[in-house]
């Protein structure tokens, strides 16, 4: 490319310029001899024309001021290249939308008041998660509130709540969990999770399912995973 | 050997890496054949490579005179390619249904990057029925219909007409008011089917004694709509005509067409 723009301001060295020329012209008139000794003489026939006309019509193309044949194709793949390689990042974009039309994951379930002691379902079916206010809990030994993600800790079913038996119970393999999350009865290796709960600006609770404690990392200690009141 | 090997001066690493890569059985797995450089190794490589074979090996300088074919079947194909990729692409966010259609178009353009995917989807639509009735002009005009061309000519015919019912099909989809209107007039024309339409000729015909066999809800219309008027039923009809069944069809039809242009003597040229 630089060599070619160069070159055309300086009418009196043509050197670089021919000699491609002569190349081209002389490697077709080579690829026809070569041919025409071979054995498809039709073929020949027809490369023996293409390479003689080159001649007289392909040297005023590779004598263009901006480009020569060979870099405009160059260009033109490149660009072609480009495009494509544009395309196809453009549609792996298209695959991931700009708005989700999910649960959000911060939920307000209203004022500490307004609940009893045990498991609240009301937030399950929408957020997955209970909201339980307790007398004494398991890891703080003090009342207050935690949330549970409802996501049972064997294969991830929704296990539910059986209050006459005051246990979560898992439908699809019959884990058992404690109102506390922890796993006793079924094939659960590890106790249900909790999320972030603290209480916002207004006085309403705030479960934040961004964050998640799990008690066999130690995570139910951290003040954030229960609420006390 | 190794004597004479070490008298040999060594290639460049490159070069002994592109050597070793070429001779491993996926390379040659894959690549069957030599550079096209002579006529043989040209018709080889055509006729292994499941892409290329569906070009011819020669063609008459005619077949590529762009003022002579208009290029107007590859154009339809072409367009058929980028219509069955962005149909691909929209049908992971499109939900067929009352509640969602809608609201699942417009967030096609306000809540997706690249919001134009629907709209290429549209306007190749719409270009792909125009150039397959330019392509059918062209034929017709350069007498391409002729035999033993007669045969292709009617898979052209029915790919036409494929292409319009996926036009038509496509049309519900947005469930716009637009939409529902225009397949409601759209298949209002069923009602008319002769036998099989209940307000058709003949219809009054298909009686059992005092029972009428072919009423509003079992004629044509309502084997089309899933319903008698367009509802639920017209959407998950027509969708699954459009994004399964329908290009399921023409798509065979245009391997049979692809195969028999070749077959009877290539891209028709001047008489």
């Amino acid at each position: 490319m630089a060599d070619e723009t160069t070159t055309p301001p300086a009418p009196d060295a043509p050197s670089p310029k021919p000699a491609p020329a002569v190349k081209a012209v002389s490697k077709p008139a080579a690829a026809a001899a070569k041919a025409a000794s071979g054995n498809d003489a039709k073929l020949a026939g027809r490369t023996t024309t293409a390479a003689a006309r080159p001649k007289k019509s392909t040297a005023p193309d590779d004598t263009s001021p901006l480009m020569g044949r060979r870099s405009w194709m160059g260009l033109a793949w490149g660009a072609f290249t480009a495009a494509s390689a544009g395309c196809l990042a453009a549609t792996g974009r298209f695959m991931f939308p700009n708005v989700l039309n999910e649960p959000p994951q911060q939920i307000v379930v209203g004022f500490p008041d307004e609940y009893g002691d045990g498991v609240d379902e009301r937030f399950k079916d929408q957020n997955g998660i209970w909201v339980v206010r307790t007398e004494n809990d398991y890891a703080h030994e003090t009342s207050g509130f935690y949330a549970l993600f409802s996501v049972c800790t064997h294969l991830g079913c929704t296990p539910n709540w059986l209050s006459a038996e005051n246990k979560f119970k898992c439908p699809c393999h019959g884990s058992g969990f404690r109102p506390t999350g922890i796993n006793f009865e079924g094939p659960a290796p590890r106790p249900l999770e909790r999320t972030r709960i603290v209480l916002a600006e207004d006085g309403q609770i705030l479960v934040d399912k961004s964050r998640k404690f799990q008690e066999e990392l130690g995570g139910w200690v951290d003040p954030e995973s229960f609420l006390p009141i | 050997m190794p004597d004479t090997k070490t008298l040999e001066p060594k290639a460049p690493a490159l070069i002994r890496a592109w050597d070793w890569i070429t001779e491993t059985q996926i390379w040659t797995s894959i690549f069957r054949h030599t550079a096209p450089i002579n006529d043989r190794n040209r018709v080889l490589v055509m006729l292994s490579n499941v892409f290329l074979h569906m070009h011819p090996v020669r063609l008459r300088k005619s077949g590529v005179r762009l003022r002579y074919t208009w290029c107007m079947g590859g154009i339809s194909f072409f367009l058929f390619l980028v219509l069955t990729f962005t149909g691909l692409l929209l049908m992971f966010y499109y939900r067929p249904t009352l509640e969602y259609a809608y609201s699942d178009i417009v967030g096609l353009r306000e809540h997706v990057p690249l919001g134009i995917m629907r709209e290429m989807h549209r306007w190749g639509a719409h270009a792909m029925v125009i150039t397959v009735w330019l392509h059918m002009f062209r034929v017709f005009m350069t007498g391409s219909y002729k035999p033993p061309r007669e045969f292709n000519w009617n898979v052209g015919v029915i790919m036409l007409v494929l292409t319009l019912l996926l036009s038509f099909t496509g049309y519900l989809l947005p469930w716009d008011q637009l939409a529902i209107w225009a397949i409601t007039v759209g298949s209002n024309m069923a009602r008319a089917t002769p036998f099989l339409g209940h307000e058709g000729p003949g219809a009054s015909m298909m009686a059992l004694g005092d029972v009428q066999l072919v009423h509003i809800a079992d004629d044509a219309r309502f084997a089309l709509l899933g319903g008698t008027i367009v509802g639920e039923g017209a959407l998950l009809r027509f969708y699954v005509l459009h994004c399964v069944g329908l290009p399921l069809v023409i798509g065979f039809l245009m391997a049979i067409h692809f195969w028999r242009v070749r077959k009877d003597g290539g891209i028709s040229g001047p008489l």
